[in-house]
């Protein structure tokens, strides 16, 4: 299992450094002078020597690039232009906010998804199939924004439940969940219930059958645990996806995180924030899918012995 | 008579049996094609059919709910959101399906080249569709809104490159599928150059799930453009655009929610249309497994 | 009154019929053939008596199904539930996707026991090590804990006839048992089958498309083309003088120790897909021996004095009988 994971996070390596140029890049692929980029307009010659070293912009690129990485390795980032501060202390004060909103809409797509996506295989073609099937096109095609801003109508201003916006009390995690929710949960159950379908067409679910044991047994033991594989696999795939959503609902929200951190220094052209905020997403979803194909190794017998 | 009968007879079965037959003759198909070709006249007539000029800002009537006059209501500036809509529908529309079609066009080239080719070529393509594959478009669109700029043209090569991955992949799969049946060795063997085999007998064949691919992220590119719109990173104002539109709505959703629900409901219910309408054409082609193997 | 008693079974899969007027019996301590092509039906013959018709869409459109006086075709699904399994038992085609991958071999054996004998875990898994060591598979008990994956294919089948005899049964279905295993392990698999309904009195039906096989193993045999009986009759008899001509075609079919390699030869043709029946005969485009009334008039099943039943106008060896 160890040498799996080893040889997994290899793998990573490669895309790491791809990711990360292509980050880097950033500011060298924007129109105009990098150094004028990393400053506030109207900035003295004086500025654009302290920042021209401190980046190294008088060096060749591939120079640049390895002090970038060495600086963040160092935890160092670069400043905010607009916001004035380390990146780093701001990405510090943002992440908590953003993984405590992808962890807990994560947790309730996967529940509810694989709940609905059960529910339809199993009773295929009747009205609950139907409904569940309408819900997911519906979760899968709605704007996650729009969706939000109509959550928010619904249940802050008509009922006046939950409040509007911001973190500060914990009831403000819920619309938010919803929204991403609603989507995810769309995505696990089209994929649990395709995967159920296919699965009951196998050899030895109708040896299951032939032994006598009770339906609903052979599809929720049986069934179930076999179409969770492609299912854990799909949500590693795109854990990138549900961090995507979160992006967008934050900024609808006016939450602090991640997302609405990005959104702002796109509009500020605040490009150090760009490529920290960039680069912590990368990250996240690439642990994502690593995560997802270890689930999914330590489901399957088969795959556990060919990593051995 | 009788003749004049039976060849209408003929034309209604080659109707009812070809593809356009088979998709508009389903409750599902009928329902989401109709709407489909409202909608895309009610984009190309909007000069002529919007009840209102989509720019025109007056605000003694400013942020009025629905009424007779306004159908739909006014925006925080006293625009007609009916009209305003049928114009965002134009921005909507032309920048995705726009984006879509180069995508597609590119993806298929790149598809086809590296999975008939094959080699280090074949392999540099591959590598770069799983490295772009792993990451949600949106993320990728914001990259290259960061390197390029907000604006509309942003927004098309941003969702043009974001779906490009899927199309590529999907062309490959296609074409590594086909490169070995025998009519394309025949065609080889009779001398036909390698663009030829590709143009003429690869890529016609592998068009049909392709297509459909590309309608469906037609409409989810509908969703990213009036994601980035709504960030303030797509069309510029004054241009209408549906994500645009709920993007200045938002300071007004307690005085004035119809500004913001009405543009949403725009874009939901087309992307709705056109999942089903690509479900009904899957059905009608039957290529459900074709396009799995992307 | 023999253990299982088939009479004039027809079944239908989305309005097509796919079985039309199959009957059957088979009794303890017998082995009965149902031999034919891919397509002629067999395996739908087994869902049948199993009761599984439903899982793939279809349903019993006439007919009995008799097993031990107890009617199976308005049996509700409870009390089969208790048949199946432990009365009835099943072997699947091919071994390889026939186990629950992501169980151990043991455990898939022991839930039969469990199931139907009330067993607790100890006790099911002494007597499922018990059967697999009787099933000579060596190390039974490191064996038990392995996953599917780890077996080789004739392994996998003899935990498939372990999980079939969990609870002691008194029929067994056995659906091309040895179709995906190699040539030597087939005839291991097969010599036990047989050793096992000897020892045990059961009863066994084996469904094949291989007559070597049936000559080899069985007592009587149901010859089946396109979802209807075309013979039935002892083995040593049908094998003496084959009267379809299908059934001598099947015989012919069987490779010899003379037979050059590579000269085996098939029937020519292939068995019409469900939709496409032909009329009367079904087997009539294929047959040498066609005659007028075999595109049109469906051929009785003729019970002819020397035993067995037959559907031919013009069977073998016993005159023209319709002319």
């Amino acid at each position: 299992m160890l040498s799996y994971i080893v040889r997994r996070l290899l793998l990573l390596i490669p895309v790491f450094f791809t990711v990360s140029i292509i980050i880097f890049g950033i500011i060298h692929l924007v129109p105009g002078d990098p150094v004028d980029n990393l400053l506030r307009i109207g900035s003295t010659p004086e500025q654009k020597a302290i920042i021209t070293a401190r980046y190294g912009l008088d060096k060749p690129l591939v120079e640049q690039y390895l002090l970038w990485l060495g600086n963040m390795a160092q935890g160092d980032l670069g400043d905010a232009i607009v916001m004035r501060r380390p990146v780093s202390a701001l990405l510090a004060q943002n992440i908590p906010f953003s993984l405590r909103l992808g962890a807990a809409a994560l947790l309730f797509s996967t529940l509810l998804g694989i709940a609905a996506g059960t529910l339809a295989a199993i009773y295929k073609d009747s009205r609950i199939d139907q409904s569940i099937m309408a819900g997911i096109l519906l979760g899968s095609t709605l704007p996650s924004f729009w969706l939000g801003l109509l959550l928010i109508l619904l249940f802050s201003v008509q009922l006046g439940w939950l409040p509007v916006s911001g973190a500060r009390s914990w009831q403000a995690i819920i619309l938010p969940v919803l929204t991403i929710g609603l989507g995810g949960t769309a995505l696990v159950a089209r994929v649990t219930r395709i995967a159920m379908l296919e699965t009951m067409q196998k050899d030895f679910v109708l040896l299951l059958h032939a032994k006598g044991l009770p339906a609903r047994r052979i599809q929720l033991r049986h069934v179930l645990r076999h179409a969770l594989m492609p299912v854990v696999t799909i949500l590693g795939l795109r854990i990138g996806w549900i961090l995507g959503g979160a992006v967008t609902v934050e900024f609808v929200f006016a939450r602090p995180g991640l997302g609405t951190l990005l959104i702002k220094a796109l509009n500020q052209h605040d490009y150090p924030v760009m490529q920290g905020c960039l680069l912590m997403l990368a990250i996240a979803v690439m642990l994502g899918t690593l995560i997802g194909d270890l689930v999914q190794a330590a489901m399957d017998p088969r795959v556990r012995q060919a990593m051995t | 008579m009788s003749l004049i009968i039976d060849t209408q007879a003929g034309a209604g079965q080659s109707f009812r049996r070809s593809v356009a037959g088979k998709v508009l003759l389903t409750p599902k198909g009928g329902i989401s094609g109709c709407y489909l070709i409202c909608l895309v006249l009610l984009a190309l007539l909007a000069p002529w059919l919007t009840p209102y000029p989509y720019d025109v800002q007056e605000l003694s009537i400013a942020s009025q709910a629905p009424s007779l006059a306004h159908w739909l209501g006014t925006d925080e500036f006293g625009r007609d959101v009916l009209s305003r809509i049928m114009y965002g529908a134009r921005t909507s529309l032309s920048v995705s399906i726009t984006a879509i079609s180069v995508s597609v066009l590119v993806g298929m080239t790149l598809g086809a080249v590296a999975g008939y080719f094959g080699g280090m070529f074949d392999r540099f393509v591959t590598a770069a569709v799983d490295l772009s594959w792993s990451f949600p478009e949106i993320l990728i669109a914001l990259i290259l809104v960061a390197i390029i700029g907000p604006g509309l043209h942003s927004t098309m090569l941003a969702i043009g490159i974001a779906y490009l991955a899927q199309f590529t992949r999907l062309t490959r799969a296609q074409i590594l599928g086909l490169k070995n049946e025998t009519f394309i060795e025949a065609t080889r063997n009779l001398g036909a150059s390698h663009g030829h085999i590709v143009f003429r007998h690869l890529m016609p064949n592998a068009l049909a799930p392709v297509i459909i691919c590309g309608m469906l992220a037609t409409g989810d590119a509908i969703i990213l453009e009036a994601t980035l719109g709504f960030f303030g990173l797509g069309a510029q104002p004054p241009v209408p655009s549906w994500g645009a539109m709920m993007s200045s709505g938002t300071a007004q959703i307690f005085k004035a929610p119809w500004i913001i629900i009405f543009p949403g409901l725009a874009v939901a219910v087309t992307v709705i249309m056109i999942n089903l309408f690509g479900d009904a054409l899957i059905r009608a082609l039957d290529i459900r497994a074709k396009l799995r193997e992307g | 009154m023999a253990l299982l008693d088939v009479k004039n079974l027809s079944i239908d899969i989305h309005g097509i019929r796919p079985l039309d007027g199959i009957s059957f019996h088979v009794d303890k301590g017998e082995i009965l053939g149902i031999v034919g092509e891919s397509g002629s039906g067999k395996s739908l013959t087994a869902l049948s008596v199993m009761g599984l018709l439903p899982l793939i869409g279809g349903r019993i459109e006439r007919g009995t199904i008799t097993f031990d006086g107890t009617e199976l075709t308005t049996l509700p699904e409870p009390a089969f539930r208790k048949l199946r399994g432990r009365r009835i038992a099943f072997i699947t085609q091919n071994p390889m996707t026939s186990l629950d991958p992501v169980m151990r071999v043991g455990a898939q054996i022991d839930q039969v026991a469990r199931l139907h004998l009330k067993l607790d875990a100890k006790a099911a898994q002494v007597r499922s090590i018990e059967i697999m060591e009787k099933l000579r598979i060596p190390e039974a008990a490191t064996l038990y804990h392995h996953y599917p994956h780890q077996l080789s294919g004739g392994m996998k089948q003899r935990i498939v006839i372990a999980m079939a005899l969990a609870a002691d049964p008194d029929l067994i279905i056995a659906d091309e048992p040895t179709t995906a295993l190699d040539v030597t392990i087939q005839a291991q698999i097969i010599d036990l089958l047989v050793e096992l309904v000897r020892d045990r009195d059961l009863a066994l039906i084996l469904i094949t498309h291989d007559m070597g096989v049936v000559a080899q193993t069985c007592d009587r045999v149901v010859v089946l083309y396109a979802g209807r009986i075309a013979e039935s009759h002892a083995v040593q008899a049908i094998f003496a003088n084959p009267r379809h001509p299908y059934t001598k075609a099947l015989i012919r079919c069987i490779p010899r120790e003379d037979t050059v390699p590579g000269s085996l030869t098939g029937i020519p043709g292939a068995v019409p897909s469900v939709a496409h029946y032909p009329s009367g005969c079904r087997y009539h485009p294929r047959c040498a021996r066609r005659g007028p009334p075999c595109d049109g008039i469906v051929p009785a099943l003729d019970r002819p004095m020397g035993g067995g039943e037959i559907a031919c106008h013009f069977p073998e060896g016993m005159g023209n009988v319709h002319v």
